[in-house]
């Protein structure tokens, strides 16, 4: 356990900069590691330290106030808070209980709520600082990538403060057929928290393998999780992924899903957003080997206060690539849902295939959407579609279901239901769509009707 | 008597589309209610069903009770059932969950047992035959992607399983040929007796010889203006509505939002 000072600040005082942040939480990480990672976390330190957090002025932050967040005193998590943590709490977060699954508590790992199950020849599935701590080989680029223009403070305060996440390495013409399962838990007992696990996938050439990243958090005082997951498709890999973003909703929740793909890959990714006060579900995709294919969908459901943002990037950098993007938001009471689509085709992107589509329903009339679908068209030779749409319940239908006796709550919740059911409908694996759609079903019912829980 | 209506008026903003209908309806009885685009058969329809679009006056008694005090789910309980011009498509939401829920619904509100999904699927294998509808309608979404006259046979097999007191069926016939058109008036005649009542809207007489009414009754510019036997159709089909001259003609104006 780290050494801890209650840090409250008076609510008059500003946000702090990136710079005070990082000398309150203090870089040097536990473990031993390699030369280039102190060095990629140092030259990260003094990337971020020369900037400022984002504000709304950002493009890319324009509907997502950070105040809420840089106003909490967090901490850097101790260890070992993963005996605090009870089994059965993991097993109801499991999708299938015989799985391969790592779970991280604080973005530490938690080797005795974890289960590593016998994997084909090839696979490597382990935390990251058991790999640090052998040399890390071959990693380096992943912690070293030169910051480009679409990163921002927090994926640089994830490299300097990311102690630990998931390693998960494929090797060529290896398949793994059942998913592996990542769980990230915030667990905050007496003071805030901040979590940066940083995870890597790696998918060698026609290798193929299914994970998923479940985020949750025990309630209590606020946790900010900061994650960052990498993503490396090589030739002809293919790679499902998918996300429960079920933090409570004391949690911030910023994560970055970080894409490359090679050349013939196949990577899709579908993603519900359910809990926080406030979430950032980042994706980045970049389509670098020719004749790729990228889906990204995303569910976001927020109500209450919450807040959902999707920036969602799509680079088109090699010739007749694919991608789709169909992302739908549910937004009641005081809400707010935002999808920031963005594609990019680059020069010499010929023949690439994009389109991304955003929906979204509004339940109350304080709920709020920011749609903003946006092509940038480098090349000529493409097809490209986007389109977004916001609106309520069809009245006429409610009027068929009511007319036929369902009563008006149930009518709503089922016609909610109906709206989600085709993301739903879009993950293949059954005990996966079966927990999702209990998870979305049991947010959309409403009491008293005898409705909830059985809206399939 | 099963439906007294009384100097019922409906308007959407300043758009008056029923201007006081007068109608009763006894059980056991079949009513016909023809007319011309516009008169306000559709409107009559959604506002005895419960649509919420309109500002209503006047009275509607069903069994004697207040209808227009009613929730449009309360009346189907109460016994209720419109089978629509237009049945709404719904996607997501399955036929045969949702057909369970609207009958477990109902039957909940009536103090009955809730019949669980081999129960259910029971009754609905056997009012499918009435309407020659496949199984395979039951795992499609309500109405999406049915055709006019599958979307029709859905609407009249909804009846049979929710098995109303009051039936009002708004141009079922319309865009039917006549096998289905057959298929439909069975279905129909199917749940006809003396605790029924039906009330049917439609453009043509073809439909009334296969339900054949007690009573035909011609609606135009929002009221009712001719009632008569059954032979009153057959007058109708034969010299059009040109003989209820300037009421018709003048209030066709009126027909916007008369299909919502």
């Amino acid at each position: 356990m780290t050494t801890v000072t209650s840090t409250a600040r008076a609510a008059a005082t500003p946000a702090p900069t990136v710079a005070e942040l990082l000398s309150h939480l203090g870089v040097a990480p536990r473990g031993p590691g390699p030369a280039w990672l102190t060095q990629a976390r140092q030259a990260s330190v003094e990337w971020a330290t020369a900037r400022r957090f984002p504000t709304r002025k950002d493009e890319d932050w324009k509907y997502t106030r950070l105040g809420a967040l840089l106003d909490v005193p967090f901490e850097r998590a101790g260890a070992g808070a993963g005996r605090r943590v009870s089994p059965d709490t993991i097993d109801a977060l499991s999708i299938d209980a015989t799985s391969t699954r790592l779970v991280f508590v604080n973005g530490l790992f938690a080797p005795e709520l974890s289960l590593l199950t016998e994997l084909p020849e090839g696979v490597t599935v382990t935390n990251l600082a058991s790999v640090l701590a052998e040399g890390g080989a071959g990693l380096e680029p992943f912690f070293s990538r030169p910051f480009g223009e679409y990163d921002h403070a927090f994926t640089a305060l994830n490299i300097a403060l990311a102690e630990d996440g998931a390693f998960i390495q494929v090797a060529a013409d290896t398949l793994v057929s059942a998913p592996i399962e990542l769980v990230f838990l915030s667990d905050a007992q007496g003071f805030p928290i901040i979590a940066s696990p940083r995870s890597l996938i790696r998918a060698g050439p026609r290798s193929r393998v299914t994970v998923v990243e479940t985020y949750a958090g025990t309630t209590g005082d606020p946790t900010c999780t900061n994650a960052v997951t990498q993503v490396l498709l090589d030739e002809g890999a293919q790679v499902e992924h998918y996300k429960i973003q079920d933090e409570p909703e004391s949690a911030f929740h910023l994560a970055l899903l970080d894409v490359r793909q090679g050349p013939d890959s196949r990577f899709s990714s579908g993603s519900v957003a359910l809990g926080s006060k406030i979430a950032r579900n980042e994706v980045h995709v970049r389509l670098e080997g020719e004749g790729a294919k990228v889906r990204i969908d995303g569910l976001y459901l927020p109500g209450g206060d919450q807040h959902h943002d999707n920036p969602i990037l799509i680079e088109h950098a090699a010739p007749r690539c694919t991608s789709r993007q169909l992302y739908k938001g549910i937004v009641d009471e005081r809400g707010h849902g935002v999808f920031n689509g963005r594609i990019i085709v680059w020069p010499g992107a010929s023949g690439t295939d994009a389109s991304q589509t955003n929906k979204n329903l509004l339940l109350s009339d304080h709920a709020e959407v920011d749609t903003r679908p946006r092509l940038e068209i480098l090349t000529d030779d493409v097809k490209c579609t986007h389109g977004a749409a916001v609106g309520a319940l069809d009245e006429e239908a409610l009027f068929y279901l009511r007319s036929r006796g369902v009563p008006h709550e149930a009518a709503r919740a089922l016609l909610t239901y109906a709206f989600a059911r085709e993301m739903l409908d879009l993950i293949p694996s059954e005990s996966l769509r079966t927990h999702v759609e209990t998870l979305v079903a049991s947010r959309l019912s409403t009491d008293g009707d005898g409705t909830g829980g059985t809206l399939r | 008597m099963m439906l007294q209506i009384e100097n019922l008026h409906a308007k959407i903003g300043d758009n008056e589309i029923l201007r006081g209908v007068n109608l009763e309806v006894a059980a056991g009885e079949v009513h016909a209610i023809m007319g011309p685009n516009g008169s306000g058969k559709s409107t009559l329809a959604n506002v005895v069903a419960g649509h919420e679009a309109y500002d209503i006056t006047g009275t509607v008694l069903f069994e004697g009770e207040n209808l227009l005090a009613l929730s449009p789910e309360d009346r189907a309980v109460a016994g209720v059932f419109l089978a629509f011009q237009h049945p709404v498509e719904i996607p997501g939401v399955g036929n045969l969950y949702f057909l369970r829920t609207a009958l477990n619904s109902v039957r909940r509100r009536r103090g009955l047992a809730e019949l669980d999904v081999m129960e259910f699927l029971a009754l609905a294998q056997e009012r499918m035959k009435l309407v020659e509808m496949d199984r395979s309608f039951m795992n499609r979404s309500v109405n999406e992607g049915f055709s006019g006259g599958e979307k029709k046979r859905n609407e009249i097999l909804q009846m049979t399983i929710l098995e109303p007191k009051l039936a009002i069926l708004d141009e079922t016939d319309s865009g039917l040929d006549i096998d289905a058109l057959q298929i439909v008036a069975g279905g129909v005649n199917a749940l006809r007796g003396p605790d029924r009542a039906m009330v049917v809207i439609t453009h043509h007489q073809r439909l009334l010889d296969y339900i054949v009414p007690d009573r035909v009754h011609v609606m135009a510019g929002g009221r009712i203006v001719r009632s008569g036997e059954k032979d009153l159709a057959l007058e109708l089909e034969e010299h059009g509505y040109a003989d209820l001259g300037q009421e018709v003609t003048s209030d066709r104006s009126a027909s916007v939002g008369a299909t919502p």
